[in-house]
């Protein structure tokens, strides 16, 4: 497909529609980088993207730490900052998973859980895309989250989506369905287990020889990245969206600082 | 009664603590990971070959969920049924109601040894040890639990419980706990199980009462299901005079019909067989064949407290199976011992801290954090039992027993900061001060507690503008 940027044209898959960046709190405030390519890519694809400044958190950390009235009063915050919208898109399969699969049981009926969508479903089911027209040459393996795989069920949609990326050698993952060990306060609580895990998943990314591990949750690739930067692997974590967001005209080039 | 439930053992570090010595056990480590790797792919292999895999789990866990809402009815009808046929019920509110009753039923017998079919329910309430304090030594007839038991050693996996010994090992506790054992015993599998065929053949033929647990019990019928591999389940169950099962009240069924669903949900489950080897069903007593004599003993230890949890009770579905261990990474590396519980791994977590009933213990408390929440459980589970969900809403109780603590004060931070986009903007500039700790773009030394983070993966580095204060200068 072409991707011609500017005005809306009403032959692309997203026209028409007017869509919520869930930005998720780790992402705004320590992968920026990941929200511009989610919002360049959905953009280039015809939608209209706006950000809901009200959101903050979704609550998760604190749900699954075991704190359940702070999150859920996090989450009517969240639904509130959500409502209007036809779909709230996030580049994380846990915090969308904690929308749609939680928030139901935690603040009652409302359409936000159902209107929740992580940033591949989005793509494949809602604008019925699998090429969008990315460029990316470099070669990439791909980790599949737990919560995207297990909670939401992306299944084979971000493969899919990577597949269709000119340039992109895609290797696949030994035991790539087994966590990483990040689990959000897991990490810290259990932090020996926890690296124990991790161990083994760098050993598995290093054996496919790729310059990128790629995922749909930064949360997991600040773990998987972590490990792999404190062992000066000169592997790359890279979100999903970082590699969709890239194409022939303005190719994903590292940021300075 | 107030006496402590044995479920988790007495002592035991809380799993942080457990898991960073077992961490360290290269034999444990790749025992569990050949053995977890090789049944992982075994069960998927045996499960996928069932198109209704699915359904069949669904039914599984709806027949569980009813028995569970009526449990009072089925456990009434079990008992009438259950003495009709000749048998004796007693019930057991808790461990030491139950093991006082099997001591008092082999004495009875005049037994002062008793041989045992593999069962978790007697290991729970620790049946072994009261029957030993008793003058009556219990021999486990299941060839790891034989290890298990000869080590002077504690399980670390529900089906496998010696899963952490290698051959030599066993060798070396056959030479020197069984009698008349060869001393050129070799490590071959095969020796040191036909060493352990001599050695129980001259148990099953003298022992007069054998003692079993449950893997079903037909409420309808009275029948009692045990299935197993080795047969030696099936010499306990028809040599000895006198039979004594202990179950757990969770184990009923309602029906005869309903084994077809549980006969193919737990082989394929837990060993990745089609049919277990060995499937043994009796009902009360029969005349001139097998045991003269057929008590079972109904145990509670904690289960109707956990019935009352309406979230938590799922994990009364469980049929024992151990797939959920196998495919758990926590359990995988860490090893069944650092979870303090003959009930360990992803099912532990949940199972021993409600049957135990004490979330003031810091060791009960610590094991529903003995968890990534990756879901794996949840997923191979042939009763539905949503895992991750029971361990967060056990944590949220964890939580409250604590009451006050530096975790609670900064979650209580967090959920403030996070209640005002501003203050989380504030908050979020003050972060990317932060900047200046950084060398050469890593972040590697945090301060406690970000140090258990930096022990042993770089910090993302923060950020010098959040994406909303960039949104707002470009597109706002
Ligand atoms: S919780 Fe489920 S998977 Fe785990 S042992 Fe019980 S039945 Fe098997």
């Amino acid at each position: 497909m072409s991707h011609s940027s500017g005005a809306p044209d009403a032959a692309l898959p997203g026209s028409g529609r007017r869509v919520a960046l869930f930005a998720t709190c780790l992402a705004d405030t320590l992968y920026p980088d990941t929200l511009r390519a989610t919002v360049r890519l959905l953009e280039r694809l015809g939608c209209t993207v706006d950000f809901p400044h009200e959101q903050t958190c979704c609550g998760q950390m604190h749900y699954n730490t075991g704190y359940r009235e702070h999150a859920a009063t996090l989450a009517r915050r969240h639904v509130a900052a959500f409502t209007g919208y036809d779909a709230a898109i996030a580049p994380s399969g846990s915090c969308a998973g904690m929308v749609r699969e939680v928030y139901p049981g935690l603040v009652g009926d409302s359409e936000i859980p159902e209107r929740t969508y992580e940033l591949s479903e989005f793509l494949v089911d809602v604008l019925g895309v699998v090429d969008v027209g990315a460029y990316f040459p470099h070669r990439v393996t791909y980790h599949p989250t737990c919560h995207s795989l297990r909670m939401l069920g992306v299944g084979s949609r971000p493969v899919r989506l990577l597949s269709a990326v000119r340039g992109l050698d895609l290797v696949p993952l030994p035991e790539a369905e087994t966590c990483c060990g990040f689990g959000g306060t897991f990490a810290m609580k259990n932090a020996e287990t926890s690296t124990a895990m991790l161990s083994d998943k760098m050993h598995h990314v290093l054996s496919t020889g790729a310059e990128v591990v790629s995922a749909g949750d930064n949360s997991c690739l600040m773990h998987i990245g972590g490990g792999l930067s404190r062992m000066r692997s000169g592997v790359r974590p890279l979100h999903l969206a970082d590699i969709l967001a890239s194409t022939e005209e303005a190719p994903w080039a590292p940021a300075t600082r | 009664m107030g006496s402590r439930n044995p479920v988790t053992w007495l002592g035991s570090p809380t799993f942080p603590r457990a898991a960073r010595e077992t961490l360290r056990d290269t034999q444990l480590r790749g025992n569990l990971r050949h053995a977890t790797g090789t049944i992982r792919a075994k069960r998927a292999d045996a499960v996928s070959e069932l198109d209704d895999w699915e359904q069949l789990r669904r039914a599984g866990e709806a027949i569980k969920d009813d028995v569970l809402s009526n449990l009072d009815t089925y456990l009434v009808q079990l008992e009438e049924a259950v003495t009709a046929r000749g048998g004796v019920v007693h019930w057991a509110r808790d461990a030491a109601e139950a093991c006082s009753t099997v001591l008092r039923l082999s004495r009875a017998a005049g037994a002062s040894e008793v041989v045992k079919v593999k069962s978790m329910a007697t290991a729970e309430i620790e049946l072994n040890e009261a029957l030993a304090a008793g003058g009556v030594s219990a021999i486990e007839t299941d060839l790891a639990e034989l290890i298990v038991q000869l080590g002077h050693d504690r399980p670390s996996h529900i089906l496998v419980p010696a899963i952490h010994r290698n051959r030599a090992e066993i060798r070396e506790i056959f030479r020197r706990e069984m009698p008349d054992v060869d001393d050129s015993l070799s490590d071959d599998p095969r020796a040191l199980a036909s060493a352990a065929r001599e050695y129980l053949r001259r148990k099953f033929l003298s022992a007069r009462v054998a003692v079993s647990g449950a893997n079903f019990a037909v409420s309808e019928t009275g029948s009692i299901v045990v299935v197993e591999s080795e047969g030696n389940g099936r010499m306990c169950l028809t040599l000895p005079e006198t039979l004594i099962t202990v179950m757990g009240i969770e184990k009923l069924l309602p029906t005869w019909q309903d084994l077809e669903v549980f006969l193919q949900l737990l082989p394929r489950s837990s060993t990745a067989e089609r049919m277990n080897p060995y499937t043994s069903v009796w009902t009360g007593v029969t005349p001139g064949d097998g045991p003269r004599e057929f008590h079972l003993v109904l145990l509670d230890n904690g289960r109707t407290s956990t019935l009352a949890d309406t979230v938590g009770r799922q994990a009364l579905r469980c049929i024992r199976c151990s797939a959920c261990l196998n495919v758990c990474p926590v359990y995988e590396r860490t090893g069944g011992q650092a979870y303090g519980s003959v009930y360990p791994g992803p099912i532990g977590a949940i199972l021993a801290p409600q049957l135990g009933g004490d979330m003031h213990d810091p060791h009960a408390a610590s094991l529903p954090y003995a968890s990534s929440l990756c879901g794996a459980c949840f997923e191979v589970c042939p009763v539905r039992i949503d895992i991750p969900e029971v361990l967060v809403h056990l944590r949220s109780q964890a939580v409250a027993a604590k009451g006050r603590s530096a975790e609670s004060s900064a979650m209580a931070a967090a959920s403030w900061v996070f209640g005002s986009h501003r203050r989380y903007e504030a908050a979020q500039k003050a972060g990317s001060l932060a900047r200046f700790l950084t060398r050469d773009g890593r972040l590697s030394h945090l301060p406690w507690p970000g140090s258990k983070w930096t022990d042993a993966r770089d910090a993302p580095v923060p950020q010098a503008e959040s994406f909303r204060a960039w949104w707002r200068k470009n597109r706002g």
